[in-house]
């Protein structure tokens, strides 16, 4: 019950904010309705016993990735002229929801979700918290963990080249 | 209060899918760079919803650390395009994506 | 039909190293090859005498080798067949042809020949072509030739003969016009392939009949009477076979190319116009001697050609004056003579013929190149004479094969052509009663003039007084003796090799022959006609007959008599026409080349160059090029249309999977 209310409201927030994102001029605007989509999302991690993932998506999506991307908007300095208006373009818009909306819901017109499990299985004792999650990371999936170490430190290193004035 | 259904993995499958839809028409349609870049984020939050809803149908842990590198890749990534979003301002002072068109032809 | 048990009962055995016989030449012909090359585009610089060498070498191991299986025949009681399957060549539905060699006594005869004379010849060439720019291609085609003709004479089917056959066609042609840069020589290499070509066409034709009848190219299971061959069918074959030899060994009408051949170098004249390739037609008709045993239209179709051959080519060159083209024509005439030994089914006879011809017509080439390069580059007889002192070693070797080709008693030539003539005038004709006399009476004539001509050309070259410009004779000198020892050693087997063929009338071994003998044993017809006590008689006649002509020529161009222009006038308008060839070439010329000519030139100004060429290939470019243009503007450059695409594509794979 308390599950079906919290589902409804979190992904009504979470599409809402999703659709508030899509459709501002000021990308300032579609940031901070950004924020408040993961938020939502965050919740319904929770709702689905993904602890560590909804503080991750908070920690590092919320408070890192936006904010870096509120840096970037602020640091370019857009001004009104620069930013394109959304008039005259509400049904080209519309109308790409709609197509977008038919290929994700591909699956579904398919019925290719007829053999889902309907009854959610017992889960382990503290499934989805940091103490089970980092068990099964180093257990069985080191190695690409340690890969993504990597891979931020090329992106670092990526970001700082490409983002320089003179090479 | 009437009855509502119980909330199955359907239910969250089809969330995912709407997000995922959202996000895509927000990357066909804006111009914006920043916009794009955002909606590119929402797509990719949409898949980890699905690997999440998975897991907890599965009882299985390793879609929550899929889902846990994805976070990891889609913050690597962001760094990366907007380290290209600032490269790109400096070259023709604008954020239009429809002013790249270097590949034409 | 022939039951063919004897064949059946000889010893076929498999042998593993028969493959090197012809490998040795075809790996020297592609290292040669391959250093050439490197040499011409500059990565390489070698010592110019490297070529040679490995050529030389190529061909010993090739002669070794040969002589190895050679030795396995005589150390062997029965007639021995060895046959080696290389692996399987063609295998599409019923036909299956594989790359298999074998050696009989036929073919082990003939490899030993052709591999002794090929090497002395290479080892000449290396002395001849000295200083040639093309001095390495020179050695990478001769052994390529080489390497051709032995896959030809030991091919175990026709199909794989027929691939020796054109790659000596193939090679004649890159060695006729070797010195491709003066037009006349390209022309008569040109020339070559494509009258060899007109009889290829026959040989393929006879292919596709063999291959109709009898479902299969083996010649051992075409000689052991698969097919069921009628007389009619066994006919049309061997005709079409004939047809094919007549191309490649100059017969009427196709002998018009083996004159022009004398453009190439002379050393190719000797090996490919004498000794080996031209020789390939009669292998052939040796070969398929099971089939014109049953034939006997087809067989006597062979002898009337050779025969007529034989007196048209020896009348042709009384009255040349090129000393390369008098031994062309002479080369035609003794090939006459050999497909008329054959014809008559005296097969072991012609081969004979074919290996003692080998031996002084190659020495008689090669001393006549000899001369050549002594004199530089002279080759007109009327400038020649009294060569005697300058050159002695090449006039002791062109005497030697002198009096080979004339048959001279107890030298080469004597035996093989009197062998010949015996055969053919002692073998009864069932079908034709008279025509053996007039075969022998024909060829008797035809020896006669042969003595004649060529005493008249060894006269007018060595003898006499020399009558061409003085400061040529004053540089004239002997050859080196890198060229002279192959002279010298052709010139002593001219004299010894006929003494593996002595008939037994006279009290020989007849070795070659009784080597030859189980293989041909039930295609010879007897010869009974006569009795063989009377085969003395009339290698006296032959004798005396050729001592005519011998002295007829030596009172007309020896005794420094001027009765030769008169002579050649007694026949009105014979001079003219013996000079002229009878104008074989011309009339081919008006009737045929011209019309041929014209269609290919029809041929490649519309049809290719206008339809194909702009009509396809340009227009069609131009279209192609207004689509992809057309297609270009699709891409607009606008990133989310690409992002649009990907999009619709991932809706559509998903679907499909989905599927």
């Amino acid at each position: 019950m308390i599950e079906t209310i919290l589902f409804y409201s979190l992904g009504t927030v979470l599409l809402g904010s999703g659709l508030l994102v899509i459709t501002r001029t000021n990308p300032l605007a579609s940031a901070i309705a950004m924020v408040v989509a993961f938020g939502a999302l965050a919740g319904v991690y929770g709702l689905l016993s993904a602890g560590l993932l909804a503080v991750l998506q908070v920690l590092v999506y919320a408070g890192g990735i936006m904010v870096l991307m509120v840096f970037v908007i602020m640091l370019l300095d857009l001004r009104a002229k620069d930013l394109e208006s959304m008039k005259g373009k509400w049904t080209t818009a519309l109308l790409c929801l709609l197509g977008c909306l038919g290929v994700a819901g591909t699956p579904f017109w398919m019925g290719a979700l007829s053999g889902l499990p309907s009854a959610k299985p017992a889960l382990k004792e503290g499934f989805g918290g940091l103490a089970s999650l980092g068990e099964t990371i180093f257990a069985s999936h080191l190695f690409p963990f340690e890969m993504l170490s990597m891979l931020l430190l090329a992106a670092v290193v990526g970001a700082l080249v490409l983002s320089k004035k003179k090479l | 209060m009437e009855y509502l259904a119980p909330v199955t993995t359907t239910h969250y499958l089809a969330l995912s899918a709407l997000l995922f839809a959202v996000g895509t028409a927000g990357v066909l349609s804006r111009r914006n760079l920043f916009v794009s870049l955002m909606s590119l984020e929402l797509m990719l939050n949409a898949v980890n919803l699905t690997l999440a809803v998975f897991s907890r149908a599965n009882g299985d842990e390793t879609g929550q650390v899929l889902a846990l590198f994805v976070v990891a890749v889609a913050a690597a990534e962001a760094c990366v395009g907007l380290a290209i979003v600032i490269a790109l301002y400096r070259l023709k002072e604008s954020v239009d994506l429809d002013l790249f068109r270097s590949l034409k032809g | 039909m022939l039951e063919l048990n004897q064949i059946q009962e000889t010893l076929l055995t498999a042998d593993r190293w028969l493959w090197l016989i012809p490998a040795f030449p075809l790996l020297g012909a592609l290292v040669n090859g391959l250093l050439t090359l490197a040499a011409a585009r500059g990565i390489l610089r070698l010592p110019p005498a490297l070529h040679p060498v490995l050529a030389c070498l190529a061909a010993f191991a090739s002669f070794l080798a040969s002589w190895g299986a050679f030795a396995r025949f005589r150390a062997s009681a029965e007639p021995l067949q060895l046959a080696q399957e290389l692996f399987s060549w063609i295998e599409s539905g019923p036909l299956k042809a594989s790359f298999a060699l074998q050696l009989d006594a036929l073919s082990v005869s003939l490899v030993v020949f052709i591999t002794f004379t090929a090497f002395l010849i290479h080892v000449y060439s290396a002395g001849y072509m000295k200083g040639d720019p093309g001095y390495g291609r020179y050695f990478t085609y001769l052994n390529l030739f080489l390497a051709s003709m032995l896959i030809l004479v030991m091919a175990k089917n026709l199909l794989l003969l027929f691939l020796g056959w054109e790659g000596v066609g193939f090679c004649s042609y890159l060695l006729i016009g070797f010195w491709y840069q003066d037009e006349a020589k390209a022309e008569a290499g040109k020339k070559a392939i494509i009258v060899n070509r007109i009889g290829d066409a026959g040989f393929l034709a006879g292919l596709l009949a063999v291959y109709t009848l009898a479902g299969t190219f083996d010649l051992g299971e075409l000689a052991s009477g698969k097919g069921a061959f009628t007389e009619a069918t066994a006919t049309l074959v061997c005709l079409l076979f004939f047809f094919g030899a007549v191309g490649k060994s100059a017969q009427i009408p196709l002998h018009v190319w083996l004159p022009d051949a004398m453009a190439g170098p002379t050393p190719v004249s000797a090996l490919i116009h004498a000794a080996t390739m031209v020789t390939a037609g009669v292998y052939l008709v040796a070969r398929l001697h099971f089939l014109y045993a049953s034939a006997p239209w087809a067989a006597l179709v062979v002898s009337v050609v050779g025969v007529v051959t034989a007196l048209f080519a020896a009348s042709i060159a009384l009255a040349q004056n090129d000393i390369k083209k008098v031994l062309a024509y002479s080369t035609i005439s003794q090939l006459g003579f050999m497909f008329l030994a054959v014809g008559v089914g005296a097969y072991g006879i012609g081969i004979f013929h074919l290996i003692t011809h080998g031996f002084f017509k190659a020495c008689l080439f090669l001393a006549a190149g000899s001369v050549i390069h002594a004199l530089h580059g002279e080759q007109d007889i009327r400038k020649m004479g009294g060569l005697l002192k300058p050159i002695p070693l090449t006039c002791v070797s062109f005497v030697l094969g002198w009096l080979a080709i004339i048959g001279f008693p107890g030298f080469s030539g004597f035996f093989s052509k009197d062998g010949i003539l015996w055969h053919v005038l002692a073998t009864p004709n069932p079908k034709v009663p008279y025509l053996p006399h007039l075969l022998y009476f024909t060829a008797l004539f035809t020896s006669f003039l042969t003595a004649f001509y060529m005493t008249r050309l060894t006269l007018r070259v060595f003898f006499g007084e020399y009558r061409g410009d003085a400061e040529v004779l004053e540089k004239a000198h002997e050859s080196p003796r890198v060229m002279t020892f192959p002279l010298l050693a052709l010139g002593i087997g001219s004299l010894c090799v006929g003494w593996i063929g002595v008939p037994e009338a006279i009290g020989g071994g007849d070795s070659l022959g009784r080597f030859l003998e189980p293989l041909f044993s039930l295609s010879t017809p007897v010869a009974d006609a006569l009795s063989h006590s009377m085969e003395p008689i009339f290698m006296l006649l032959a004798i005396l007959v050729s001592g005519l002509g011998l002295l007829l020529a030596w009172y007309v161009y020896g005794l420094k008599h001027v009765v030769s222009a008169k002579l050649l006038q007694l026949i009105p308008g014979g001079k003219k026409a013996l000079e002229g060839k009878y104008f074989v070439d011309e009339l081919y010329e008006v009737t045929i080349v011209r019309w041929v000519k014209g269609f290919a030139q029809v041929v490649s100004d519309r049809l290719v160059e206008r339809l194909l060429v702009e009509g396809l290939v340009d227009k069609g470019v131009t279209a192609l090029y207004a689509v992809a243009r057309w297609m270009k503007g699709a891409q607009m450059g606008l990133v989310r249309a690409y992002l649009g695409y990907i999009a619709i594509g991932a809706g559509l794979l998903i679907y499909w999977m989905l599927k």
